[in-house]
């Protein structure tokens, strides 16, 4: 009914003003491409039938070329543009010498259709092909990407879209794909491997001499003490990595056509992966109404932080500039990608230059002192004495709290690692170098470094479903994950025990079992955290019935973040941090559900 | 511009079809969603004295928004004689365990703008109890209408002890409380995931399942390091030294390969050994490293090692070990670095090692107590995190009976070397 530019034409349009890449690919689609050139941007696949070929092939961002693993001959690979309602035939051929596979990121189907290899099936071999066929049961905003070893972030991804059966409650004149990622030419094992190595290899924004970081000696004193970066806000980051908005560098120039006044949704995909990206169009409200594929909610935003493989639809009406600029700023501040809304061909607006980058807090320690915009003070409470408190036993831990009547504080006995807060089934072990020792649902939080931007950050308070979520049963139990980590040997898990450890011992939920999980943060990173196969709510503290449905959810640092879980897709499902390399380095589990004869 | 209207005036329809839609018109603005409570202010508060929030039992806060605080006054408070000595904030996943004052439940976390700072709340309430309350979606609180203000000028909270104040459930989601920890049922199964084999069978399976767990954590990664390989300027023969190091293994079990030497251009190595140690993480910041030393030049020697190394708080880089000779001599060294950034590439490098032995070694030059003490200090940049040449300069002691042996041999015990070289790894 609206979507006359979710096509194809729309979106060479953008590839074609973008660096004068070719309109017309020359290869044959379907055919593998060798390791020739792979093109920046994507095609749309439709039909009940749709084949993705996978390839090795050589990529090009600016003055960068690397390897790459291109899908139909391009980075990121094609849109699956699905129906609501029909069945789909999708077939991966592989043309890499290794083994590959697909996952439907967010689309509810059969487990063993997946894609995760060792979990869902055996993986796709080299030279094979392997075919998923299943009804498409929702409609949203999506996306697909390889579960094999490292090869997401060679390019093997790309974009879902799923038409809903009905009318759409979102209207739009024109519908456009967003899709965020990285592109570095260095292979993934080399980054995972500098990453082991040490040394915070891509951080760049460390504490120095030299520094003009707003922090007191006493508060680098306290970190360095603790043996912790405040500036761990990413693990990965320019200009090791160049962003990418549907595979354009930021020189490239990737334009979405508008008229003045119409009504724009643009559905944002964060198919990256290691960042946060941070999204702003300067001069225009966001008018978040989707997330991770189901509709939300209005709420109208100036920004909003989106954490790997998360997805948010936004409407936007652009008026009299005759440009605006899309800015997805890293959340460490270290690069951009970079969209301009262009009323003609070539119309520019300026370009916000990146902030300064954000510091790690009290919250992010877990210690839950340090409540942004909170007035200790002034007016007439000058009057308040309080200089005999004695706080001397306070189980608080450090402060370098930004709250400047903290200093005399003492903090000698502060512990970062007190594993009795711990529950028993957290392994106590190496790669466990801090204990969040008061961790607070921040659910509320807007995201590292956006507490004090102006404007007004989303954070998922604010998202509430838009339909009546079908299962109204309060949870029959509650469960505790802690995702845990150790920065200095780049260790990453779940309850203390990386996957390699625990490989035979899933997370078992009873068929149509309805579960709250708490996922405690015991590390100073955010992390997305996402489940295969189904939706759960976010308990955000939004009316009754209307719980918002994600597939992925932020952690924050030092904090905890709930869900309720309908355990209603039989099978084993991969449950894992979505940033690569930690779930490379075993922040990943199994989820099990039981099925339905079980149930009996 | 009609097919838009058509979209519009679907989307209406879905709306108005919507009753939690439509009562939240007008709210948009506010961050958050209503659920349903709208009892900002407490009345009662005006009348009772000892205001007792003690029917409050299970207050919700948490969708409030515009809550205004700023006509409270709490400009006499006193708050001189508090005693926080007790405070335990910590223990998040106590069960209710509650004294007179219980805050147990309360969440602040999110309070964005808050302003207390006129608070006049009476003191010594006995039975205050505010265990259910949160206030976790507080934006912008506003306590205006308490009106309990004007009457109170003259607020003593001296007295205050909330020495046993428990902080412990801090972060509880506002929803229901009574959720029961517990396992899975039994109808959840048991065992691992194997779903798939079912399906694809287990032989197709296998190899799949020992790379996941191998891709996820399970891998081994190795680096070569030479943390400095310089030549060394100073009086008489100038010198050179390598200090080098390799590592293989996973994130726990490792071998270490250590290699150090030096001498003087123009005469026979002065120093060359080479260990090769196992070594495992005993903690998130330290590993026990043992295996052995052999000296290639001077007096050789084979050594059994046990040392640690690791990262000490304040981010120094330690290693320390005890050497134990085939010929029963003990003997010790410690070494601390620290990098101290003065831009993102340039790095000032302070360097401190200390040698002991338990007995004196005549053939080895090396006396009983301190044997050397050398402190250098290097300026590196990485052009790279790889390649990072440098300049410093060193100076090494003898000590004791060790720079009596030094004397003897012609050598001066107090050496000043002027470094420059390379740091790199692979």
């Amino acid at each position: 009914m609206f979507r006359p530019d979710l096509s194809r034409r729309t979106l060479l349009k953008g590839a074609m003003l973008s660096g004068g890449v070719l309109a017309v690919p020359a290869w044959a689609r379907g055919q593998s491409i060798g390791m020739g050139d792979v093109r920046r941007g994507f095609d749309e696949a439709s039909g009940p039938a749709i084949d993705l070929h996978v390839a090795e092939g050589m990529h090009t961002v600016g003055k960068r070329r690397g390897h790459a693993i291109a899908v139909n001959g391009s980075v990121p690979g094609p849109l699956l543009r699905l129906k609501e309602g029909t069945s789909v035939r999708l077939a991966v051929h592989n043309g890499l010498d290794v083994d590959t596979s697909v996952h439907w990121h967010g689309l509810l189907l059969p487990f063993q259709l997946d894609g995760v290899p060792g979990v869902s099936f055996p993986g796709i071999p080299a030279g094979e092909t392997f075919v998923a066929e299943f009804p498409v049961r929702q409609s949203g905003t999506y996306w697909w990407h390889s579960h094999s070893d490292l090869q997401e972030q060679s390019g093997h991804y790309g974009p879902i879209v799923v038409d809903p059966a009905g009318p759409d409650p979102v209207a739009a004149d024109r519908d456009y794909v967003l899709l965020l990622s990285e592109f570095t030419p260095m292979h993934p094992h080399d980054v995972m491997r500098k990453l082991k190595t040490g040394e915070e290899y891509f951080n760049y924004k460390k504490t120095s001499w030299t520094d003009d970081y707003p922090m007191s000696g006493e508060q680098r004193r306290m970190w360095a003490r603790m043996r912790m970066m405040p500036t761990d806000i990413l693990d990965v980051t320019a200009p090791a990595y160049t962003y990418l908005a549907n595979g354009h560098g930021p020189d490239d120039g990737l334009e979405y056509a508008f008229r003045p006044g119409e009504r724009i949704r643009l559905r944002i995909i964060n198919g990256s992966a290691m960042t946060f990206f941070n999204i702003r169009i300067p001069g225009l409200k966001l008018t978040v109404v989707a997330a991770d594929g189901q509709n939300v909610h209005p709420v109208e935003v100036d920004e909003f932080q989106i954490g790997t493989a998360e997805t948010y639809d936004i409407v936007i009406e652009p008026q009299t500039a005759e440009a605006y600029s899309i800015v997805a700023e890293s959340m460490g501040r270290s690069g951009m990608a970079l969209a301009t809304l262009a009323s003609r061909p070539g119309a520019r607006a300026a370009v916000p230059p990146l902030r300064d980058a954000p510091l790690l807090t009290m919250a992010d320690m877990g210690m839950n002192h340090d409540l942004p915009g909170m007035d200790h003070g002034t007016g007439s409470g000058s009057a308040m004495d309080h200089g005999s408190m004695d706080h001397s036993a306070m189980g608080h831990g450090p402060a370098a709290s930004d709250t400047g009547g903290m200093g005399a504080m003492d903090h000698g006995d502060m512990n970062m690692r007190d594993v009795s807060k711990l529950p028993p089934d957290v392994k106590v072990s190496p790669g466990l170098d801090m204990v969040s020792s008061n961790p607070a649902d921040r659910m509320g939080d807007p995201g590292v470094g956006l507490d004090n931007v102006e404007g007004r950050v989303l954070n998922y308070r604010d998202l509430v479903a838009l339909a009546r979520n079908d299962d109204p049963r309060t949870p029959s139990r509650q469960m505790e994950i802690h995702l845990t980590g150790n920065m200095e040997r780049y260790m990453w898990s779940f309850d203390g025990t990386k996957f390699s450890a625990v490989s035979d011992e899933p997370i078992r939920f009873a068929y149509n079992e309805r579960v709250r999980v708490k996922l405690v943060n015991d590390t100073m990173m955010a992390h997305p955290i996402h489940l295969h196969g189904h939706f759960f709510e976010l308990v955000n503290g939004a009316p009754e019935g209307f719980q918002p449905q994600k597939h992925t959810m932020i952690v924050q640092p030092g904090g905890s973040a709930t869900f309720d879980l309908t355990a209603d897709e039989p099978g084993d499902w991969a449950f894992h941090c979505h940033l690569l390399y930690h779930m490379h380095s075993g922040m990943f589990q199994i989820v099990t559900v039981a099925s339905p004869e079980d149930a009996a | 511009m009609r097919r838009s209207a058509i979209a519009v005036a679907a989307s209406l329809i879905v709306l108005a079809a919507t009753p939690a839609l439509a009562q939240h018109e007008g709210h948009e603005g506010h961050g958050g969603a209503h659920a349903g409570t709208s009892t900002v202010e407490q009345p009662e508060a005006d009348e009772q004295q000892p205001m007792d929030h003690s029917a409050h039992g299970a207050m919700d806060h948490s969708q409030h928004q515009a809550m205004d605080h700023s006509q409270m006054d709490h400009s006499q408070m006193d708050h001189s004689q508090m005693d926080h000595s007790q405070m335990d904030h910590s223990q998040h996943a106590q069960p209710a365990d509650r004294p007179a004052h219980d805050h147990s439940q309360m969440d602040h976390s999110q309070h964005e703008a808050m302003d207390h700072s006129q608070h006049a709340q009476p003191a010594n309430q006995p039975a205050h109890d505010h265990s259910q309350m949160d206030h976790s979606q507080h934006q912008a609180m506003d306590h205006s209408q308490h009106g309990q203000t004007a009457a109170q000028p003259t607020h003593d909270h001296s007295q205050m002890d909330h020495s046993q104040m428990d902080h412990s459930q801090h972060a509880q989601p506002s929803a229901p409380q009574d959720i029961p920890y517990a396992p899975p049922p039994p109808s959840a199964g048991s065992g691992p995931a194997r779903a798939a084999e079912a399906i694809w069978g287990v032989e197709a399976m296998r190899e799949s399942r020992e790379e996941l767990r191998k891709n996820q954590g399970g891998q081994s990664y190795g680096a070569v390091r030479f943390d400095r390989f310089e030549y060394r300027a100073r009086e008489g023969e100038d010198g050179y030294l390598w200090d080098a190091d390799a590592w293989y293994g996973g994130d726990i079990d490792k071998l270490w390969l250590k290699s150090e030497g030096e001498g003087s251009f123009g005469e026979d190595i002065e120093q060359a050994e080479v260990q090769a140690l196992y070594s495992r993480a005993i903690g998130p910041w330290f590993d026990l490293q043992a295996g052995i030393r052999q000296d290639f030049a001077g007096a050789e020697r084979t050594h059994a090692v046990l040392g640690v190394q690791g990262l000490a708080p304040y981010l120094f880089e330690v290693d320390g070990a005890l050497f134990l000779s085939t010929e029963g001599e003990l003997t010790a060294s410690a070494e601390a670095e620290l990098d101290q950034r003065i831009t993102q590439r340039l790095i000032l490098q302070p360097r401190a090692e200390i040698s002991l032995s338990a007995q004196d070694i005549p053939e080895a030059g090396i006396g009983a107590g301190i044997d050397t003490i050398e402190a250098g200090i290097r300026l590196r940049y990485e052009f790279v995190r790889e390649f990072a040449p440098y300049v410093g300069i060193e100076q090494e002691w003898k000590l004791g009976d060790s720079a009596d042996y030094a004397r003897a041999a012609g050598e001066d015990p107090s050496v000043t070397n002027f470094v420059v070289g390379l740091r790199f790894w692979f």
